[in-house]
């Protein structure tokens, strides 16, 4: 199984009984895998800080809970998070938070790994499917002996490779009792002084544990050569000096520094492997133990068996042997897909287009080339308003923030708030596809379905797009280019904020496949306008304009783009 | 079976996902360790996607490194160019028989490469050139198109089409069982253009 289904496994035979999560790659499939489960309650929450918060409530009242996030989310979760660590549990708590180091689909390769420091929680690092599994149970068990929340890292490669996993029993924990205590989990003044001094001794009493767990383990073999790793760069490590002895570390924060200068004192030469910040290596030198690190390993990107055996064996680099340049293959919108006509119109209306992240973000790739913008959830809109503010009114009449439906939950609202109540006239596209598009179409409050698929309540964008205050709200369908253009232009040149909802499903989604659309030779000029929409089914060889007639979705957005008419086929409502 | 590392490259979308996870049911069924590692997010929108597979008796790194490929199973013509320094010396690669235009050359920016063909039959030890669509056409679900190149696939490999079968039969979706079966057994008879 995955190392993300593993944690769901791990997290369900310890007992867990709710689970909260917001869709981010890599952590994904956890709550997917782990909603299975009948005797666990899960959900998709709004975003991560809500995720959280349902699981510290669901832990205070006595029930072992499970979050999950992609690290960017922990930052959306950081402010429970820190507050959490004084508090304590009462149910078991774990917070599981997938790293992307190599930014496989992500805005930055962040280490959370300095969460577990600053927060003074610890942290536990699994290097397979089997780990992720097993100490997520382990992290249980922690986290209700020393009265802590746990972190569990992942990374892409532990997250997203499969391995074996021996499954075992569930193990009925059963509910604690609910007692009010202000004094743990009121957080005023006077209170959280208390519970710092708490936190302290909290972490003293982990690091001499730290010593005695057997998820931090010697592998003695060769005294030549000690590394001493974690996580995945563990299992490159092992792969690329296979004679090495190496500490392979379970737990990444606190540190078992005792047994780490012992292992130190029986290799000749020491190193640290880790992927992005020197997290292991400064808090094992600050102990004054010597160990080479990121003086041999870059902070950016992954770590392979091949990088250790070059840097540390000082093996000689196996020379890339294609003696040509190859095209680039970089993701792309798919045919047929909603947010093609958008980016079409507003590169046209030659906007400056404050955008966001999903799916959508690839509208910033040529040729569409239309995003000038993409920082956080959510940013978009505060973003643009701004912009206003910086550049003036002006320049806002030719500006448009660009948001997705299940973006614009997680954090959007507040931006939109943001621009009614300070006079902005920001207006803002809401790319309504009905999912969570990016990672792979999760529900959310809007769809009318739960994590199960079970019918939901439905939540009214327009009603609360209304309710927050825009007095102009609208809705086109984004491959009605000609509509879709005519009221851009009237929203955004107005002098008040509005709202235009682009509303069409995600292509992926639709059941039906549609009937190919085709070239018609006679008529077409080979004009090129067609391929400027960037859609992946239409090809120009040897200056003929054709179209994939096994990727075309049918959508007929290249029909309403072409002035000849040359286009035939699809299949448009 | 012995230590084997298979990468499975292709466009987004093709299907590699379901390709690796049958190989390492296959895997598991033959009582080896085994890893694989995937692609999700982004790169599946249409870009490209690579799949290591990893077997035998004991799987550390879940990666295949460069040059260290024994069998190259490639979805795609240029994605089949692209990744071929990771394929050992004397390497198999199973190719299917079909270009995908990348974002760079339907904008007319850059050329897709001429003469693949000839270019990869001169830099592998074999080269099987597999009309993926074509049996999935026949079968009548262009989803098969996989299974199929599993297939073909498997001559290179150790276990029966029997145990392969069964590997099929448990991961892939049960309404799509039968055509699967079908489109692997169509690869599997294919007589591949060997060097």
């Amino acid at each position: 199984m995955l190392g993300n289904e593993g944690v769901a496994r791990g997290a369900y035979e310890a007992g867990v009984r709710v689970a909260a999560a917001y869709p981010g790659t890599p952590s994904t499939e956890i709550a997917e895998t782990i909603a299975k489960y009948d005797e666990v309650y899960a959900e998709w929450a709004p975003n991560e800080k809500v995720a959280l918060e349902t699981a510290i409530g669901a832990s205070i009242g006595g029930a072992r809970a499970l979050v999950c996030m992609k690290h960017v989310g922990l930052n959306v979760a950081a402010d429970p998070l820190f507050t959490v660590a004084y508090t304590g549990v009462n149910g078991g708590l774990v917070v599981v938070t997938a790293d992307d180091p190599g930014m496989h689909s992500s805005q930055n390769e962040q280490d959370s790994r300095y969460y577990a420091k600053a927060a003074h929680i610890p942290m536990l690092e699994p290097a397979d499917s089997q780990e992720a599994k097993d100490f997520t149970r382990l992290a249980y068990r922690i986290s209700e002996v020393y009265d802590t929340p746990v972190l569990i890292r992942m990374t892409t490669r532990v997250s997203h490779s499969q391995s074996i996993v021996t499954l075992e029993e569930r193990q009925e924990v059963g509910r604690k009792a609910y007692h009010k205590n202000s004094s743990k989990y009121v957080m005023m003044p006077g209170m959280a002084r208390q519970r710092h001094i708490f936190v302290e001794k909290r972490e003293a009493e982990l690091s001499k544990a730290a010593e005695q767990l057997s998820v931090n383990r010697m592998e003695s073999k060769d005294p030549a050569i000690g590394i001493i790793a974690s996580g995945i760069a563990y299992q490159y490590a092992a792969e690329a000096l296979p004679d090495a002895s190496i500490f392979k570390l379970g737990m990444v924060h606190p540190l078992p520094i005792k047994r780490i200068e012992e292992f130190a004192s029986r290799v000749k030469k020491l190193y640290v492997v880790e992927e992005l910040e020197p997290i292991l290596e400064d808090e094992i030198k600050s102990r004054g133990i010597s160990v080479i690190g990121k003086e041999l390993f870059s902070r950016q990107g992954e770590l392979s068996a091949r990088i250790i055996k070059e840097k540390i064996a000082r093996t000689t680099p196996r020379p890339s042997c294609l003696p040509e340049e190859l095209p680039e293959r970089p993701p792309a919108l798919c045919p047929g897909c909603p947010h093609r006509g958008a980016y079409y119109v507003m590169k046209r209306l030659n906007l400056t287009v404050v955008g966001d992240i999903g799916c959508y973000t690839l509208g910033a790739l040529p040729p569409l080339d239309s995003v000038d913008t993409s920082i956080c959830m959510g940013a978009s809109i505060g973003m643009a308003l701004g912009m206003e503010k910086a550049r003036g009114r002006d320049f806002a009449r030719k500006l448009v923030a660009v948001i997705g439906d299940s973006t614009f939950i997680h954090s959007g609202i507040t931006g939109l708030i943001d621009v009614v109540y300070n006079q902005g006239i920001t207006t803002v596209v809401i790319l309504d596809n009905s999912t969570t598009g990016m990672t792979g179409h999760q529900d959310h409050p809007a769809t009318g379905k739960n994590i199960r698929g079970n019918p939901a309540p439905i939540l009214n964008l327009y009603a609360l797009v209304k309710a927050v205050g825009i007095p102009n709200v609208r809705v086109v369908d984004p491959f009605d280019i000609e509509q879709a253009e005519k009221i851009l232009k009237e929203e955004t040149e107005r002098e008040e904020p509005s709202v235009i909802f682009f509303q069409r499903p995600c292509v992926l989604l639709s059941k039906k496949s549609g009937l190919p659309c085709f070239i018609n030779h006679e008529s077409c000029k080979s004009c090129g306008s067609c391929l400027r929409l960037g859609c992946p089914a239409i090809l120009k060889k040897e200056n003929r304009i054709g179209i994939n007639q096994q990727l075309c979705s049918g959508c007929g957005l290249c029909q309403n783009v072409c002035r000849f008419h040359a286009i035939e086929g699809g299949s448009k409502e | 079976m012995k230590d084997t590392n298979i990468l499975i490259v292709g466009v987004g979308g093709q299907g590699t996902l379901l390709a690796s996870r049958i190989l390492g049911r296959l895997a598991m069924n033959c009582g080896v360790d085994v890893k694989i590692s995937e692609v999700h997010g982004m790169a599946q929108r249409g870009g490209s996607v690579v799949t290591h597979v990893r077997f035998g008796y004991h799987v550390s790194s879940p990666l295949v490194e460069r040059g260290q490929a024994d069998i190259i199973l490639a979805f795609e013509k240029l994605e089949a160019y692209r990744w071929l320094p990771y394929l050992q010396e004397n390497g198999i690669l199973v190719v299917n028989d079909q270009e995908i235009d990348p974002m760079p050359v339907i904008m007319g920016i850059s050329k897709y490469p001429e003469g693949l063909s000839q270019k990869l039959k001169f830099r592998c030890g074999q080269l099987a050139w597999i009309p993926g669509m074509k049996i999935a056409e026949q079968v009548g679900n262009l989803k098969v198109t996989n299974t199929a190149l599993l297939g073909a696939l498997a001559r290179y490999l150790e276990a029966s089409p029997e145990t392969w079968q069964k590997a099929i039969e448990e991961t892939v979706p049960p309404k799509t069982v039968e055509a699967n079966r079908k489109a692997f057994s169509m690869g599997y008879a294919i007589q591949e253009e060997t060097k």
